[in-house]
């Protein structure tokens, strides 16, 4: 059966729901970040996809940028875990609401 | 036939190992799920020709942000339990449902597939890897450049959050001082 | 002579304001010269117009600035002193005049003598807005004015609850009367599209008859609820709670007699319409005897003279509703000097007997209070109408009218009504000038008012008495350059000698029946238990026909009700709770919307979520749309959107 640009989209879609679904469940904090690559994963197939079967370059380099982004933003995430991890000793999300409106 | 048959079985592979990543309790095996996840991601990026794309998922993805990540993980025990107090399921779920329905609906509107127009269409013959440089260094040239800063800054950045006593610098000192600073420090550990 | 009509028109106004000034000060003389003398300088200015118009006939016009001119509607504050006009210009300043300087006297002891002369100036200041304007615009402007004066003034002393009623009443009373009016002008814009006067009477000859009927109907309205024809005539004998000086300017010579006012200065429309004006015409005198029979009876001396006002006021309505227009006007003019110096006896014998209103508790006070009696007894013999007093001339001529036109039912109601008019007015003289001395007994001790009051009353004697001879002629002379001049002549010199001999006779015996039963020796004060007081025929006069009973009982007490129910059904459980409700509203919802802001991240993720599902929905929504456009038009324009 012919793979057309629909069924790629439909997976990333499913994939950008389960890492959703991360989103919204998880309460540590590392977890969290699991469910962003998720996110940011499944966007890069979409972009892969439509750039294949329009014959353009421009998802194949909006891919390239969001993975450039994705790792600074690993490195930067972390290092504020780190930071909060040695002040607190606890990474949960329930503890961190100091900023309450 | 055969794009189908790797297609389905990525794709089954995909969204397993990133279900175990979003549900199981254990830190590690959420860990290896997302690695083994972003390796078959990069299988879709072959099977749509973007070979470049592909090879940078691997590299960057799965090297060196899962290392970061198990890097991070070192901090913590991994033995235990992740202990979460869960939300309400039924919402969860709910609104991960109607986006999906949501999503799909919009990309199967023939408005959008109908309106959307090459602007740099690839040239026959060429590999990816020769196209993707040609683009890259002439018309996204300057979100390339700026890109690169933003990873010094980051990295600038990961370093000062989880450096130690970066105030002070030991080329710049002298004999003495480092000296005395030794001492002040033995004492500290011994007391 | 443009200068003379501003003087005129602002006198009283500069001279209301003076004692604005120091309204809430105690007494100051000063605060009632100033605006005497005002009145006075705006008298001379009006006599100096008269002069004008009748030895040069022409008219003074002036437009003084625009008032409203939006599209098609032009309304200027524009007046006109024109023979009809400079009549009542006269008329009002000489009468204003006079009593300002009787008032001077008569609220000596009031602690609220400054502001009673800036309400009383401000009254004749409206009341010349509204003869001298020449358009219906500004006649309204100052109906409204004098309407609000006349409330001031009648609950003057707002301490007592009996006056603010009758303040409230009066207005009240008033304002039902101005929506017929406003009505009226409504449909003569609408028709004619100007208020000018002389417009909109020129462009009413090309209307259809019904039209020029409806507004004639409720310009009547209007004069009837000014001029107390019945059924809104329960204000003018409640009115008399106001000051002595109040009931003789407003309620005897200016304000009453706008209604009548009205209607002759729109007489090209009512000529028009004849059936409108017989019917004006009967009602007229159904009031007039209808207001004599409820003066037979009364112990209140004031009242006695509103009754008689009122009765005066169907006369002049009857003329003007047979279309005798300058007729009316003379009558007014002639009506407004002894109907004033009534008024101002009455008020002399009242001060004399410390605001005591009862006759029977009066008697030979003719011996105390020389002029008063003097000047009282002349005005009655003119309000009777015997030759050659004011009255005859005037009440004489409508009953001409009346018998000419062969409206022979017309003149024996006001042939009666001229013997009931005697009657109960020389009763009220009899009662309290003549006849033995009741009031020593119940202890007071009467005497005459200030010299200066008496020489101020003097003018109007005068002018009762001469009023009929020497001004019929000139006045028909000048009035009809601009009112239709129908002379009204018995074909048959017997007849009209029969008739006046007749009517002389008749008024002199009903004169003469008064003094007899009132002079007597052995009157006493009624007190409930005679056999008269008893009588159903006494019972229904004395209480005015029960119609304020009916009146009150019947429209002023369920109207009371509904408002009750209004107040507290409707308005706050509807209209204050649905207000309360929407504050509300905001505030739950801010308060319920508070916990979005939790500081925690997953719940926020998850706000998050759904916002983004909420905007994918709605980019759904809109894209379908936008796809579906034109079906979607097609669709609202089959039902009319």
């Amino acid at each position: 059966m012919e793979i057309g640009l629909n069924h790629y989209l439909v997976l990333s879609t499913i994939l950008f729901a389960i890492g959703l679904v991360g989103v919204m469940r998880r309460k540590n904090l590392l977890m969290l970040f699991f469910a962003t690559e998720i996110l940011l994963n499944s966007v890069n197939i979409s972009f892969a996809a439509i750039s294949h079967f329009y014959g353009d370059l421009t998802g194949q380099m909006f891919a390239f940028f969001v993975i450039a982004i994705a790792a600074s933003e690993v490195a930067v995430g972390l290092g504020l875990l780190v930071v909060w991890h040695k002040k607190h000793n606890n990474i949960d999300l329930d503890t961190m609401s100091s900023m309450r409106g | 036939m055969f794009e189908a048959i790797a297609f389905y079985l990525f794709a089954f592979l995909t969204i397993s190992m990133f279900w175990i990543t979003v549900t199981t309790s254990q830190a590690l095996y959420a860990l290896t799920a997302l690695a083994a996840g972003m390796i078959f991601i990069s299988a879709f990026f072959f099977i749509l020709g973007a070979d470049f794309l592909g090879a940078i998922q691997i590299v960057v993805y799965s090297g060196a942000v899962m290392a970061l990540y198990s890097f991070g993980m070192m901090f913590f025990d991994t033995t235990r339990e992740v202990k979460e107090k869960q939300g309400n399921k039924a919402i969860i779920l709910g609104l991960s449902t109607l986006s999906v329905i949501l999503v799909v609906a919009i990309f199967a509107a023939p408005i959008v597939g109908d309106n959307i127009t090459a602007l740099y269409p690839v040239i026959e013959g060429a590999g990816n890897t020769q196209q993707v440089g040609l683009v890259l260094f002439t018309k996204y040239l300057v979100p390339f450049e700026v890109a690169a800063v933003m990873l010094l800054v980051a990295m600038i950045a990961g370093i000062v959050l989880a450096g130690k006593k970066m105030d002070l610098s030991l080329t710049l000192m002298n004999e003495q001082e480092i000296k005395s600073m030794k001492k002040n420090q033995d004492k500290k550990v011994l007391s | 002579m443009e200068l003379y009509l501003y003087t005129a028109l602002f006198s009283p106004l500069v001279g209301s304001l003076f004692a604005a000034l120091f309204a809430a000060n105690p007494k100051i003389k000063i605060a009632g010269i100033i605006p005497s003398f005002m009145l006075i300088v705006s008298f001379s200015s009006a006599a100096v117009l008269l002069n004008h118009v009748l030895s040069t006939d022409e008219i003074v016009h002036v437009e003084l600035m625009t008032w409203m001119q939006t599209g098609n509607l032009y309304i200027p504050f524009g007046f006109v002193v024109d023979q009809v006009s400079v009549t009542m210009m006269m008329v009002v300043t000489l009468v204003s005049t006079i009593v300002h300087i009787y008032a001077i006297g008569y609220m000596d002891h009031d602690k609220a003598f400054n502001r009673f002369f800036a309400w009383l100036s401000a009254f004749v200041f409206s009341m010349m807005i509204l003869v001298m304007s020449d358009n219906f615009a500004g006649l309204f402007i100052g109906w409204e004015g004098v309407g609000l004066c006349s409330w001031g003034l009648i609950g003057f002393w707002y301490h007592k609850e009996s006056a603010t009623w009758a303040a409230n009443e009066a207005f009240i009373m008033n304002r039902i009367a101005d929506l017929g009016m406003l009505i009226g002008i409504f449909l003569i814009y609408w028709n004619t599209g100007t208020l000018q006067y002389d417009g909109a009477f020129s462009a009413m000859a090309h209307l259809d008859h019904s039209t020029l009927t409806w507004i004639g109907i409720f310009l009547f309205i209007g004069a009837m609820g000014k001029s107390a024809q019945f059924p809104l005539h329960t204000w003018l004998a409640d009115a008399m709670e106001g000051p002595t000086p109040v009931s003789a300017l407003i309620h005897a010579a200016t304000m009453v007699t706008a209604g009548v006012y009205l209607v002759i200065r729109s007489n090209e429309l009512y000529s028009m319409i004849p059936n409108v004006g017989l019917f004006i015409a009967s009602l007229g005198t159904f009031v007039a005897v209808f207001a004599a029979t409820m003066a037979l009876v009364n112990r209140d001396i004031k009242r006695v003279i509103a009754y008689s006002t009122l009765s005066q006021l169907g006369y002049m309505f009857a003329a003007a509703g047979l279309g005798a227009y300058w007729v009316a006007l003379f009558h007014l003019m002639a009506h407004a000097f002894f109907k004033a110096l009534l008024f101002l006896g009455g008020g002399n014998v009242m001060h004399a007997m410390h605001d005591e209103l009862d006759p029977f508790k009066m008697g030979a006070l003719g011996k105390t209070m020389k002029g008063t009696m003097v000047m009282m007894t002349l005005a009655s013999v003119a309000l009777a109408g015997i030759f050659p007093l004011a009255g005859f001339f005037s009440k004489d001529l409508i009953l001409e009218v009346a018998f000419v036109d062969h409206h022979f039912v017309i003149y024996t109601v006001l042939l009666l009504t001229a013997g009931l008019t005697a009657f109960y007015s020389f009763r009220i003289i009899a009662l309290i000038f003549h006849g033995e001395d009741r009031h020593t007994a119940l202890g007071f001790h009467p005497h005459e008012a200030y010299k200066f009051m008496l020489w101020a009353m003097a003018p109007l004697l005068v002018l009762a008495i001469i009023a009929g001879f020497t001004f019929e002629e000139p006045f028909f002379e000048m009035v009809t350059h601009l009112l239709p001049d129908t002379e009204y002549h018995i074909h048959s010199h017997l007849t009209y000698w029969i008739m006046t001999i007749g009517t002389q006779s008749f008024v002199i015996i009903s004169i003469i029946y008064a003094y007899k039963k009132y002079m007597v020796r052995d009157i006493k004060v009624p007190d409930g238990t005679s056999d008269m007081e008893n009588s159903f025929k006494y019972k229904l006069l004395i209480n005015q026909y029960y119609i304020p009973y009916f009146y009150e009982e019947y429209l002023v007490k369920p109207y009371k009700e509904l408002s009750t129910i209004f107040w507290e059904k409707v308005d706050m459980k509807i209209v204050d709770a649905s207000v309360d409700g929407i504050a509300n509203i905001f505030y739950s919802t801010g308060e319920k919307t508070r916990n979005m802001q939790s500081g925690n991240l997953s719940t926020m993720l998850k706000w998050m979520v759904a916002g983004t599902v909420i905007l994918l929905s709605l980019a759904v929504v809109f894209g379908l749309a936008a796809r579906h456009s034109d079906s979607i038009m097609s669709i609202l324009s089959g039902l009319g959107v």
